[in-house]
């Protein structure tokens, strides 16, 4: 069992957590992910980390409740205990030699990228930022990212905060101002790591995705998460979960993504309506 | 000694009807009863050069366990073969004998060979049922040994060498012990209730069991050893890298490795009423392969409530590397054999809704006929052109084999492997090429069998307990 350290809601569907992990929390690095199941006879999950302090031995995640398995984890407080956490699995984000970088998230998967912007920064790297969001009201880590980014563009499709339009208008900007970059990482909703590489391929700019595919042992032992980079079958579980984003097929990845959407929507709201009657 | 059962064919194994099986996830075989057991063990002839224990990669002493059932004395029956076998009611049922122990028995010249597996299976679920005392724990040593996975070479390993005194600890990678034995083969061949006793039993023993850990990621071998304090090191991780086709389609939504589909059905439960882990329910699956995980996975698929059920297999009927057994099963249950039949496309639905696009629609296979044998000494499937013909399923199970798992000897220095990513031993006691770093089963092999894994277990315990020793 693994006990919740910490709990803080970012905004109304994103929740943060510390749980303790000593063993993982020594390890794990930036892009590296976990799995985890709420409780026995649970499902298996996989978040990427968003942190990891080896002296505490907390190990942060960052999630969005979009499923049953997130519902139920949501339901956990301070001091509760998770069934199982395991990691850190697939390989790190690689760092080595980088000197600027522009990094661009979006929604939930700014959780992750901060981690990297934080790492890179802390290494010397140049940090320019693009993060994005629908809205003003689910901004979620901006003081973070602003502690840690040489330039931070914050942007809402709505244009109810920050700059107007998607991430793509942020990161031209960049472009357009002249910023060469070594590299861009980008993660976020597929759909929208899928824009930036077609824009960081019209520039030759080297991108890095982080995938999340639907898995469950995270070892390389069922190859639920497979992708095609580059016409070669790929594990994200071993292979990646990051990749050579100009080399990714996403249309056949978010195909993938989708697979269970049907049981999985019946099993949330069986979850919520449980929870619900519950409470009642 | 009472008077031998000369009858020429083995007491029948009670099973649960074809066609009401199929539809449940209950175990398929019942067991004997104390009167077929003890039929059945009359039958051995307890004969001078005992071939059987001979073809037993373990050397239970088989005519000696036999004939405590035939006196009726079950408990002494299990006695005699748990100084050999750390794991029998899992052997029991999911040994292929035919081509073992049971393939030396001298009754097997004229008629059936004595049904060895389903005696020892009596006698482990007999002990199961009837002695609910745990094994006690040893006295300790004081040495430490790691062993890396908890499949039948782990456990195996671990087991023998607690016997002996050592503080063994367990790594498992996924959140429960048992490996193969309880993501891959089915409940409905091997209870997990069972696997669960035997870990538990382990626990009993004194032997630590550390679930949600991949070694390689959250401690390597080295730390093992030289932070973590093991002595010696079991590395038992199996072969659990599916293998693909590399055919067009294959990664459209309703293509399985059999390892994903076995590992949702078994460990996540996905058969049960309101699963937590989701599964395809398809109508038409075919499996590709003609194994024992070939076999499982088309059980399973029927049992899921599939109507058609295909083995594509691109050799023929005697060809077929699953166990006899399992055919013979698979068949009553209404799976369907096609054989010399090869898979060149799987076929994607033709449709621009968003949500069913991108599924299965079928299977393109081609027509194989047998020619020249090759370097496996079986005939070499050939296609025949333009046999092409497409088989309607929306779910395929790809079930041709696994790999070791690459992440042990990518993060172990100076650990040799073959160019199939198998670790490479000295052979008799699996010592690999690191120092008190010793390997056996599947990730030696390559897949194969669970006795073979338990036997790679044993003897690197012994060669483990010897180096320790002598250190």
């Amino acid at each position: 069992m693994y006990k919740i350290l910490k709990k803080r809601e970012l905004n109304s569907a994103v929740t943060l957590m510390d749980i303790e992990a000593p063993m993982v929390a020594r390890k794990a690095k930036a892009g590296q992910f976990i799995i985890l199941r709420v409780d026995a006879d649970g499902e298996r999950i996989p978040l990427t980390v968003s942190g990891a302090n080896p002296e505490t031995g907390a190990v942060r995640i960052i999630y969005q409740v979009v499923g049953a398995t997130t519902y139920l984890l949501n339901q956990k407080e301070e001091g509760e205990y998770i069934q199982d956490f395991v990691g850190p699995l697939g390989r790190p984000t690689e760092m080595e030699g980088l000197k600027r970088v522009a990094v661009v998230g979006g929604g939930v998967g700014c959780a992750i990228a901060l981690y990297v912007a934080q790492q890179l920064h802390e290494k010397g790297c140049e940090v320019h930022t693009v993060i994005g969001f629908r809205n003003k009201d689910i901004v979620i880590l901006e003081d973070e990212f602003r502690a840690c980014s040489d330039k931070l563009l914050l942007m809402t499709d709505d244009g109810s905060y920050g700059k107007p339009g998607m991430v793509t208008v942020g990161l031209q900007e960049l472009i357009d101002e002249g910023n060469q970059y070594d590299e861009v990482i980008t993660i976020g909703p597929m759909i929208m790591m899928k824009f930036v590489c077609l824009l960081t391929k019209k520039y030759n700019i080297k991108t890095i995705v982080s995938m999340n595919p639907v898995m469950i042992d995270g070892t390389g032992m069922c190859g639920g998460c497979r992708l095609t980079v580059g016409g070669e079958t790929k594990f994200a579980c071993v292979d990646g979960p990051d990749f050579d984003g100009h080399q990714v097929d996403f249309d056949e990845a978010m195909s993938r993504s989708v697979m269970y959407k049907p049981f999985e929507m019946h099993a949330y709201e069986e979850t919520c309506n449980l929870f619900k009657k519950e409470a009642q | 000694m009472a008077k031998a059962n000369m009858s020429l064919e083995k007491n029948k194994m009670p099973e649960q009807e074809p066609n009401v099986r199929n539809k449940n996830f209950q175990e398929v075989a019942l067991g004997y009863t104390a009167e077929q057991a003890i039929d059945e063990a009359k039958r051995c002839l307890n004969c001078k050069n005992r071939p059987c224990v001979g073809g037993c990669p373990v050397n239970v002493k088989i005519p000696d366990f036999i004939a405590k059932v035939a006196e009726g004395d079950f408990e002494g029956g299990y006695q005699v073969i748990a100084q050999d076998s750390s794991l029998p009611a899992v052997c029991g049922r999911v040994c292929p004998q035919e081509t073992q122990c049971e393939h030396y028995c001298v009754r097997g010249k004229k008629g059936e060979p004595v049904a060895i597996g389903r005696l020892e299976r009596f006698v482990a679920d007999y002990h199961r049922e009837h002695c609910a005392e745990k094994p006690a724990k040893p006295v300790s040593n004081g040495h430490k040994v790691a062993v890396v996975g908890a499949g039948p070479a782990g456990l195996t390993c671990a087991g023998d060498l607690a016997r002996l005194g050592y503080d063994v600890t367990v790594y498992e990678a996924l959140h429960l012990a048992g490996g193969v034995l309880v993501y891959g083969i089915p409940e409905f061949r091997l209870p997990k209730a069972i696997v669960q006793q035997e870990v538990d039993n382990l626990i009993a023993m004194g032997v630590k069991v550390e679930t949600n850990m991949v070694i390689g990621r959250v401690l390597s071998v080295d730390e093992l050893m030289e932070d973590e304090g093991f002595e010696a090191v079991f590395l038992g991780t199996g072969a659990g890298l599916p293998r693909f086709m590399n055919i067009p389609g294959e990664n459209l939504k309703g293509v399985y490795s059999a390892n994903e589909f076995l590992t949702r059905t078994n460990l996540m439960k996905a058969y049960k009423d309101d699963p937590t882990t989701p599964i395809m329910h398809a109508k038409n699956v075919a499996v590709v392969g003609g194994g024992n995980v070939a076999m499982d996975a088309a059980r399973c698929a029927k049992r899921l409530g599939a109507e058609n059920v295909y083995i594509v297999y691109r050799r023929s009927e005697e060809e077929l590397p699953a166990r006899r057994e399992e055919v013979i099963h698979a068949k009553e249950e209404g799976i369907i054999f096609k054989l010399l039949n090869n898979p060149v496309e799987v076929l994607p639905t033709e449709t621009e809704d968003r949500n069913l696009k991108g599924f299965v629609a079928g299977l393109k296979c081609i027509q194989m006929e047998l020619g020249e044998p090759d370097e496996s000494g079986r005939r070499r499937p050939i296609p025949k052109e333009g046999s092409e013909f497409v088989l309607d399923v929306d779910c395929v199970v790809i079930a041709i084999g696994t790999s070791p798992n690459p992440l042990i000897r990518n993060t172990t220095e100076g650990l040799e492997t073959n160019r199939h990513g198998c670790i490479v031993t000295n052979g008799e006691d699996g010592l690999t090429s690191r120092t008190g770093v010793y390997a056996g089963g599947d990730a030696v092999t390559g897949a194969a069998t669970v006795i073979l894994a338990m036997g790679a277990g044993k003897s690197a315990a012994a060669a483990i307990d010897q180096y320790i020793k002598e250190k």
